[in-house]
């Protein structure tokens, strides 16, 4: 992760996160000692798992420049569709389902990065579209039903319950896809032409880098995490609904903007999306723990998306008068004065 | 010298309505640091663009190494390997010095195609470090001066084994002690047999490193002399030294009361210390070279980017101009140099782009009132000319020269007193030229106060009362009409002021 | 003799108008609707059809203003529910219901407020970001007041604004309020100063800028009156149902981002229409009522106004891209 941009700033902030969390944890741990416990924090990382792994595609889209309003409904949609087939189909082996979550999240995707890249539609018109589409053909597929836990294998549902190293099996999975991605972000090619995408989208052409290729890859990728996310959420609360995740991409959008994301391209780390999504889920299991009533949650990630934004804006913004300082004084030594 | 590695013959590009290049030959021998100037729109930076892929010659033929080759696009370019670094290098502000370097031409891992960051990051700290350089290749570009970045740019045309690397004013935003530096990198380089094209406003560069120089005037080529042979004096008169055929309009108009004065205007990191005076009835003329800074007092006098310091009187009286509005309630108009993207509505019909500025004064009690505007702009258009089927044209259909004349329209339509008019004839064609110095002619004898920022220098010689020289922020000084010639002005823009010069290299010790 | 030319050729100027195509699409859907269903072809019915979710509508106008000047405000269908919220909230606390209802406008006008004065004074700052908090932000205050509970118990008049008639001409008093409001709004968009001042913020906001348009105090006023909006939708809307929750006018931001697009609003700015926003309007309700006819659920519903979302952004974008492509070949 040294190789990335923005070391200093980006190294800094993800401190302050550090810092943010284990302030929180101990303020909420004395005013509940449950919260600090081993199960607790457990539960909590196994309710954070689906967020982070979304994140992380949303990460892809937000450092083009994008962003994925669809991915709450990629979500649902595959989450259904899956819930559909293993309850047809119960000798399927879930990680097939697995498998099958990422394909079919990534074609999702793939049809919503062809009309931004191709179809030249703004993201926030195309994903903001996507997202109802998705939501609509959800609940035709699923004829208005839901399929709850009676109707899903034990063995699906083992991928919820059941543990690796005594993590959950979707931690596993999460930590997994965070590895991978991190990888892919620092070590590919491609993974760092996404950055320069987002960077400088004219000079990322001049050296023949194919534009609109990598925008494409970014909403699929997003596509196909969100699938995946779809079934690990199907599998943690054993039920398929058509209202599952409405408004998650919100808490998405925040724990990125949280890690340091920006929303006009070019920065955005994995580690800083990981610790953003551990925060989101920190401040969610202890708003419960502090009798805090769960109708704070919405308000909250809405406070947080914008201060952190806020932040982000002003941490360039003085970047930026630490460089015009320094031309002055450049320009004073050049003329004497 | 060694052997030429790159000519062209009889190069020619066309832009609709300009000449950019009439037939130029150049060539470029191994181990030499050729020097190209010329005025502002002379066709040096066509002449690079045509070099590194950017645009296809319409005439004439490259020799890369004695063979004919095209050059189609950059990609093109640096496999014979030629690199560019510009004065504001196109980075990666996010990504870190070495992607900028290797971005387009990474080390793979053989068989994962993993990146090879070790590698790259050594080879980019090689690389720095040959360039006298000990900046961490893990920074962010971002992050970096100006003279960092360019750094960073000659250690990308390294990386890719250049061996014609183009220079583009890389030491305007440079302080002394990091042009020495920057000096000694060319003549390192040179010794390898790296072949330098290097652009150059500042003659005490081309004195200090060139071996040739090329003067390029109106997309023609003058010549091509050894620098040694050919005085400073020559130089300037080779480089503006053209027969003033145009004729400009401007009247002698007694100035009348003073419409404007500035005093110690400045911006951090933009200009500093503006100081001059405007009368009713008098064009001053504004010259430097692009970069000066005359773009930028325009803009404060215009609060588009307010000054942070300094004071500005309108008709004797103080005034703050924070915004546009401040500035127009003031009296103040301007006319923006880059009228596609500061001046015009090219959706909008003429009509509604003449009108934008005056809407409220042609409104009753805020609704619009047609048959008022449609008066306006019906008589801005007979007035200036406008070749049209009507007002309610769009603007995008009109014609370069045409479009311009819709936003002096816009301007005019104000009536305000004081006029600021950023390269009023920029890249329009003859007859349109003619008439936007008729007006301002015109305009001046009513009284009207005229700042034009230019840099044709017969334009500024045939139209302006007063001249005001910037150069690097400063004003270098202000000559009348009587005074100035093309020479001294030239001089005070590329300020060839040996006593100054000295002065600083004092105080480029001392800082050391 | 001058100006009538000019208006001649102004007219001409004019000749080929996207609501052409609307209204020739208006006329097939009203077709097939009356073969849907013979009762369709009724002056009640008519009107009916056309009130059905017309609540939403009143937020089209100032959307479209929004996406003229090139900006986009996906927070107010939140705003709405906070609105509709306090409103009831302060009604039952006892407040007359008149007054209740200025709260309602009172907090889309800050809620509004508060987005434009980030949008347009901090530098560097984009609309999708902060009204994508406020989209959770206002509607997470409206859990907060409210949990998962509803109010109702308003007077009985109240319910006139959504359900009843004006006199017996049978005209809706909601339709009635949402063609003043569109006559309002049209006029300030293409008969005034300020109207012309939006398209010119759209079309260029640095050339705006620099021909003195106050760019930064139209956006905000742009942002402010979309809150206003919103609290007259949430009035309409409480009115509707009878009672308030956090939770109504869900999805409301896409159906008005869609009818303003569709009504030839291009979300990068400089173009738009109040008249087209209103026969795109129509146009959605006929389809709606159509699908309603044939029991088509409310989700596949916004299946097909994404569908036609993308489509009548993207389809104008490709046929460009192919002419550029000839023109360079």
């Amino acid at each position: 992760m040294r190789k990335g941009g923005g070391v200093q700033i980006r190294g800094l902030r993800e401190l302050g996160i550090i810092v943010f969390i284990i302030i929180i944890s101990i303020l909420v741990g004395i005013r509940n000692p449950r919260f600090l416990t081993w199960g607790n924090l457990h539960d909590m990382l196994l309710d954070t798992a689906v967020l982070s792994v979304v994140a992380v595609g949303m990460m892809f889209v937000l450092v083009t420049g994008g962003i994925d309003l669809s991915a709450e409904s990629v979500l649902a949609l595959t989450g259904m569709v899956a819930g559909i087939i293993i309850k047809d189909n119960p000798y399927l082996s879930p990680v097939f389902m697995l498998l099958f979550g990422l394909l079919f999240g990534g074609f999702l995707g793939a049809v919503t990065g062809l009309i931004v890249a191709k179809g030249r539609v703004l993201p926030i018109i195309a994903t903001l579209s996507m997202m109802y589409i998705y939501r609509g053909i959800t609940f035709i597929v699923s004829r208005g039903e839901w399929i709850d836990a009676h109707e899903m294998p034990e063995s699906f549902k083992a991928l919820a319950t059941g543990r690796v190293l005594g993590f959950s099996n979707l931690i596993a999975i999460a930590l997994g896809v965070y590895l991978l991605f991190y990888y892919f972000a620092n070590h590919t090619r491609t993974g760092r032409e996404i950055y320069a995408v987002g960077s400088n989208l004219e000079a990322a052409r001049i050296i023949g880098i194919n534009t609109d290729w990598v925008i494409w890859l970014v909403y699929t990728l997003s596509g196909a995490l969100s699938g995946l996310g779809g079934v690990m959420w199907v599998a943690r609360y054993a039920s398929a609904q058509n209202d599952t995740a409405a408004g998650f991409v919100l808490t998405v959008v925040a724990a990125c903007v949280l890690g340091g994301v920006s929303i006009s391209g070019g920065a955005g780390t994995i580690p800083g999306v990981f610790l953003g999504a551990i925060t989101i889920g920190i401040i969610n299991n202890a708003l419960p723990m502090i009798r805090v009533s769960p109708f704070w949650r919405m308000a909250l990630q809405g406070l947080i998306i914008l201060v952190a934004a806020l932040v982000n804006v002003a941490v360039a913004r003085n970047v930026e008068r630490a460089q015009l300082r320094q031309r002055e004084e450049l320009r004073m030594v050049r003329h004497g004065a | 010298m060694g052997e030429r590695i790159l000519e062209l013959r009889g190069v020619s590009k066309f832009f609709p309505g300009i000449r950019a290049l009439e037939r130029v030959d150049f060539d470029l021998e191994t181990g030499e640091i050729h020097a190209l100037v010329g005025e502002n729109g002379a066709g040096k930076s066509t002449l690079i663009k045509i070099i590194t892929g950017v645009h296809q010659p319409d005439e004439g033929e490259i020799f890369w190494r004695g063979q004919k080759v095209t050059i189609p696009n950059p990609t093109v370019a640096s496999r014979y390997q030629i690199a560019a670094v510009y004065q504001q290098p196109a980075s990666f502000p996010h990504l870190s010095i070495t992607e900028n370097i290797f971005l387009g031409h990474p080390f793979l891992r053989p068989f994962s195609r993993r990146l090879d960051w070790k590698r790259m990051h050594d080879r980019a700290r090689e690389l720095l470090k040959s360039l006298g350089s000990d900046l961490d290749p893990i920074t962010p570009v971002g992050t970096l001066s100006t003279a960092q970045k360019q750094i960073v740019e000659i250690a990308k045309a390294l990386s890719i084994n250049a061996q014609i690397l183009i220079m583009d004013e890389p030491t305007a935003a440079l302080t002394k002690r990091e042009a020495e530096e920057l000096y000694r990198i060319m003549r390192e380089l040179k010794s390898q047999g790296t072949a330098i094209i290097f652009i150059s406003h500042r003659f005490e560069d081309i004195y200090e490193v060139a071996d040739r120089v090329t003067v390029l005037r109106d997309g023609k080529k003058v010549g091509t002399w050894m620098v040694k042979d050919i005085s400073e004096r020559d130089l300037v008169r080779a480089m503006v030294g053209r027969e003033i055929t145009q004729l400009f309009p401007k009247a002698w108009v007694t100035p009348g009361r003073e419409l404007l004065r500035v005093e110690g205007l400045s911006k951090t990191g933009y200009f500093s210390n503006v100081s001059f005076t405007l009368h009713a009835g008098e064009i001053l003329g504004v010259s430097g070279l692009v970069g000066s800074g005359r773009t930028e007092v325009a803009h404060a006098l215009f609060g588009i980017a307010p000054a942070d310091r300094g004071k500005i009187f309108v008709e004797g009286k103080e005034v703050t101009i924070r915004s546009p509005l401040d500035a127009i309630a003031c009296g103040i108009g301007y006319l923006p140099e880059d009228r596609l993207q500061q001046g015009l509505f090219l959706p909008m019909s003429i009509n509604d782009n003449i009108t934008i500025a005056i809407l409220d004064s042609l409104t009753r009690r805020g609704w619009l009132q047609p048959e008022r505007e449609y008066e306006v702009s019906s008589k801005m258009l007979e007035l200036l000319k406008i070749k049209a089927p009507s007002i309610f044209s769009l603007v995008s259909s009109l014609s370069g020269g045409n479009q311009q004349k819709v936003v002096v329209a816009k301007l005019l339509a104000a009536r305000l007193r004081i006029l600021i008019l950023d390269e009023p004839t920029h890249g329009i064609d003859v007859g349109a030229k003619a008439a936007i110095h008729q007006i301002m002619s015109d305009l001046a004898q009513e009284g009207f106060g005229i700042i034009m920022i230019s840099s044709e220098m017969p334009e500024i010689l045939g139209m302006s009362d007063r001249i005001l020289v910037m150069c690097e922020g400063r004003v270098s000084g202000i000559l009348t009409r009587e005074e100035a010639t093309q020479e001294k002005i030239m001089e005070m823009a590329v300020n060839v002021n040996w006593a100054k010069l000295q002065k600083k290299e004092k105080v480029g010790v001392d800082y050391a | 003799m001058e100006l009538e030319s000019l208006r001649v050729q102004r007219a001409k100027s004019l000749s080929f108008r996207w609501e052409w195509l609307l209204l020739v699409l208006i006329l097939g859907a009203f077709f097939v609707n009356v073969r849907l269903s013979p009762y369709f072809w009724n002056y009640r019915s008519f009107m009916d059809a056309l009130s059905v979710f017309l609540e939403a509508g009143f937020m089209v106008f100032s959307m479209v203003m929004i996406l003229v000047a090139g900006d986009i405000d996906i927070s107010v269908a939140s705003i709405a529910a906070l609105s509709s919220v306090l409103m009831a909230l302060s009604h039952k606390a006892g407040l007359p219901m008149g007054l209740a209802m200025l709260v309602a406008l009172g907090v889309g006008v800050a809620c509004g407020y508060f987005n434009g004065f980030l949008i347009s004074r901090v530098p560097n700052l984009s609309a999708i970001i902060v009204t994508l908090a406020g989209f959770s932000l206002y509607r997470g205050i409206a859990y907060v007041l409210l949990g998962d509970r509803a109010v109702s118990g308003f007077p009985s008049w109240y319910s006139y604004l959504a359900w009843g008639y004006i006199g017996n001409t049978g005209i809706p008093f909601m339709l009635a309020a949402f063609f003043a409001c569109a006559l309002v709004y049209g006029l300030v968009l293409h008969r005034t100063a300020f109207g012309r001042k939006v398209f010119a913020i759209g079309t260029n906001r640095t050339a705006a800028l620099f021909s003195g348009v106050p760019v930064a105090r139209i956006r905000q006023i742009l942002f402010t009156l979309n809150g206003l909006m919103a609290g007259v939708t949430a009035i309409f809307l409480t009115s509707k149902l009878g009672s308030s929750r956090p939770n109504v006018a869900t999805g409301y931001e896409l159906e008005v981002i869609a009818i303003a697009v569709l009504g030839g609003a291009s979300p990068s700015g400089g173009k738009g229409s109040i008249f087209g926003a209103c026969l795109a309007f129509i146009l959605m309700r006929l389809l709606r009522y159509g699908m309603g006819l044939r029991n088509i659920p409310g989700q596949v519903m916004m299946v097909a106004i994404g569908v036609v979302l993308i489509g009548v952004v993207m389809i104008p974008n490709l046929v460009m891209s192919r002419k550029k492509r000839t023109v360079v070949s």
